[in-house]
């Protein structure tokens, strides 16, 4: 009967063997290309080792990252100290490992309360269309009419410095970007015949957004939030540079960079370390978030042009892809001079 | 094409009124009473209640918004709590040196990120470009602020060939024309300023201008690489044209629009980077003074600054929108 349908129809069409079987190829699929991107693998490399570095911290770091040693301040690179101390007499070394947990911590926080919230609005504002629709994209249109890092001060002024003020400014910045991404997808995905399968057979508009909408509009979200990580951990560390972030004693590279600024003249070291982490984090979320675009977007396959937001990143195509499409053109040798000979 | 205009800017006013109004709404969901704040902890009931009624603080919240409204129109966006002073007062001698920083720095992304995305397009896949593309990669992911102190440290400490912040010597004075400084030194003859101006612009510039230069490298990429694969360069070619001619004159010729929307894109990051950059490099602009407002927790200043730099955003983004209708006719009867 129909009206029981909500229920047991559904399931059975996401679980159906078939179904899964193919999920699963899909899934597989989608770790081999990305497996077998260069670029992905070292992005991989680096997001797996500072993950070690924040998990494992307390073992790995000397000393602790509030350990001051008024005598021993602003101390070069020793065996005792391997990036030397700063302005309290702290091992740089320990804090940027402490470091890592924040960063971490507030680039994935950030981007799942921004992945979580843009997603809802953007898959309800696609599917249900109409007033809703306008109504939740004109205010996301607001919020992009803020360049992202000012609109992130403002809300931290608002609210006062801090690391869970900063989580929740650089979250609420980056809900655009996943609503129109979910929105768009959404768009896309409802117009096939599984959802309105779905709908005949009675599933309740939220279960067909779950069920059907959600998991089909995931990765064009997944590949938007590795990318966000990386702009949310840079967000968070300019927020920690100007003081709005994370406060003392806490190490938050961005904090680090601004109180070592001052010294940088007597010890560069204090300076250095903390930026060269940030930058090796994000390389490595941009890196894996790239990677995993790349596959299906070769280059030479393009045909979408004008306008359009800051894309993600296009490192060097799958080679083999390009090889086979684009060798004629792209390998070819500077064209002769004259007229070419007509043969035939 | 006046038309188009038309029709963008109408689209542009509700924007420009939700920006108002988040701006506002960040105003009074401060902690704290904004009276009390203005006359300090110690003030009187009575002169709170003097200053609340003459902010207009006893009114109910749609009104104040409407008469906040009001006042940004005329450009009045309230006082500074640090100099008491207007804020827009406080801006507008700081632009100039903001706008002369950001031009550097759009001067350096475009003379270096270009010739990189052009460089890589008209190879791919050669070493060429994979190290073209990891040097975009690079630059969008190092901070900012990191990249000037490095520089500085670099530069200015270690080969003392630049110099460390600042906009113009100490030995070295101008008379103020446009309050850009190169500019002002070639207007008024002092080559000596000028050049001094140029090199105190130089760190600045290539620090701001990181991120930009790799989103401009990868967008000249893609998108020469998009043009180069169209049917009338293989025509070019197979009427025997060679292959820079065919590289810049056809393929970057139609190149050239998405990059210019990505220049129109980058401004929002320019403003934002202006405040790190100018902060390190102690460079007397708005992003110096957001700052320090910051510092002080001087609300009134922050909030103008965000609502300022929300419309120079919004509208430097119409102007791009302009440009590109006039550059590719297809979308002014889109």
């Amino acid at each position: 009967m129909l009206s029981s349908t909500p229920e047991s129809a559904t399931p059975s069409l996401a679980t159906h063997p078939a179904m899964r079987r193919a999920e699963r190829s899909a899934l597989r699929m989608a770790v081999k290309r990305f497996w077998r991107n260069v670029n992905a693998r070292i992005g991989f490399g680096l997001i797996a080792l500072f993950t070690l570095i924040a998990l494992f911290a307390p073992k790995i770091a000397p000393a602790g990252y509030d350990d001051e040693n008024l005598l021993g301040r602003l101390k070069s690179p020793s065996g005792l100290h391997w990036i030397g101390t700063d302005e309290l007499g702290r091992d740089v070394f320990s804090r940027v490992i402490y470091g890592a947990r924040i960063s971490m911590t507030v680039g994935l926080a950030a981007v799942s309360g921004a992945l979580v919230t843009g997603a809802l609005l953007g898959i309800a504002a696609g599917y249900v269309g109409g007033r809703l629709d306008g109504l939740i994209m004109r205010m996301m249109d607001i919020m992009l009419a803020f360049p992202s890092v000012i609109l992130a001060i403002g809300i931290v002024a608002m609210r006062g410095p801090g690391l869970n003020n900063t989580i929740l400014a650089v979250s609420i910045v980056n809900i655009p970007v996943y609503a129109r991404v979910a929105r768009a997808s959404t768009l896309a995905i409802k117009e096939h015949e599984y959802v309105t399968a779905a709908r005949a057979m009675g599933a309740r508009a939220w279960r067909v957004l779950m069920r059907a909408i959600l998991p089909n509009a995931a990765s064009p979200l997944v590949v938007q939030a590795t990318l966000g990580v990386a702009g949310a951990i840079l967000d968070a560390a300019a927020l920690g540079f100007l003081g709005l972030g994370a406060q003392p004693p806490t190490p938050e590279w961005g904090a680090m960079l601004s109180d070592s600024y001052k010294y940088l003249l007597t010890a560069f070291w204090a300076a250095l370390a903390p930026g060269v982490a940030i930058a090796l984090v994000v390389l490595g979320f941009n890196l894996a978030g790239t990677g995993s675009t790349t596959p299906s977007t070769p280059a030479c396959l393009r045909g979408e042009r004008g306008r359009r937001p800051l894309p993600p990143a296009r490192s060097p195509p799958d080679e083999r892809q390009v090889r086979r499409r684009c060798r004629p053109q792209a390998r070819r040798p500077a064209a002769p001079r004259g007229p070419r000979p007509v043969r035939g | 094409m006046s038309r188009y205009i038309l029709r963008r800017v109408i689209t542009l006013m509700p924007i420009l009124l939700g920006v108002s109004a988040a701006a506002f709404l960040m105003i009074h969901l401060i902690p704290g009473d904004p009276a009390t704040v203005y006359l300090g902890e110690h003030a009187s009931p009575d002169s709170i209640k003097r200053v609340q009624h003459e902010f207009g603080l006893d009114r109910p919240l749609p009104i104040q918004y409407g008469i906040y409204l009001w006042r940004v129109i005329q450009g009045d966006l309230g006082d500074s709590l640090e100099t008491h002073r207007k804020v827009i007062v406080e801006f507008v001698p700081r632009f100039p040196a903001t706008i002369e920083l950001s031009l550097g720095a759009i001067t350096v992304a475009l003379l270096v990120g270009v010739p990189i995305g052009l460089l890589s397009a008209a190879r791919p896949n050669s070493i060429l470009d994979r190290a073209g593309m990891f040097v975009a990669l690079t630059g969008v992911s190092l901070p900012v602020f990191w990249l000037g102190l490095m520089l500085v440290y670099i530069f200015s400490v270690y080969l003392h060939v630049l110099p460390t912040a600042g906009q113009l010597g100490v030995n070295y004075s101008l008379t103020p024309v446009t309050r850009i400084d190169i500019l002002d030194g070639l207007l008024t003859g002092n080559f000596p300023a000028a050049l001094d101006a140029l090199r105190h612009l130089i760190l600045p510039s290539v620090t701001l201008s990181s991120y930009s230069t790799a989103i401009i490298a990868r967008m000249t990429r893609a998108s020469m690489l998009d043009a180069l694969h169209q049917d009338y360069i293989r025509t070019a070619r197979a009427k025997g044209l060679a292959g820079r001619p065919v590289i810049i004159g056809h393929g970057l010729r139609n190149a050239l629009l998405p990059i210019v929307t990505v220049i129109g894109l980058q401004v929002g990051f320019l403003l934002t980077g202006a405040i790190l950059t100018e902060t390190i490099f102690s460079w007397p602009g708005v992003g110096r003074f957001m700052y320090d407002s910051i510092l002080f927790r001087d609300y009134p200043v922050i909030l103008g600054g965000i609502l300022l730099f929300s419309l120079v955003f919004v509208l430097v983004n119409l102007c791009v929108d302009v440009l590109y209708a006039f550059l590719d006719p297809r979308i002014r009867y889109a």
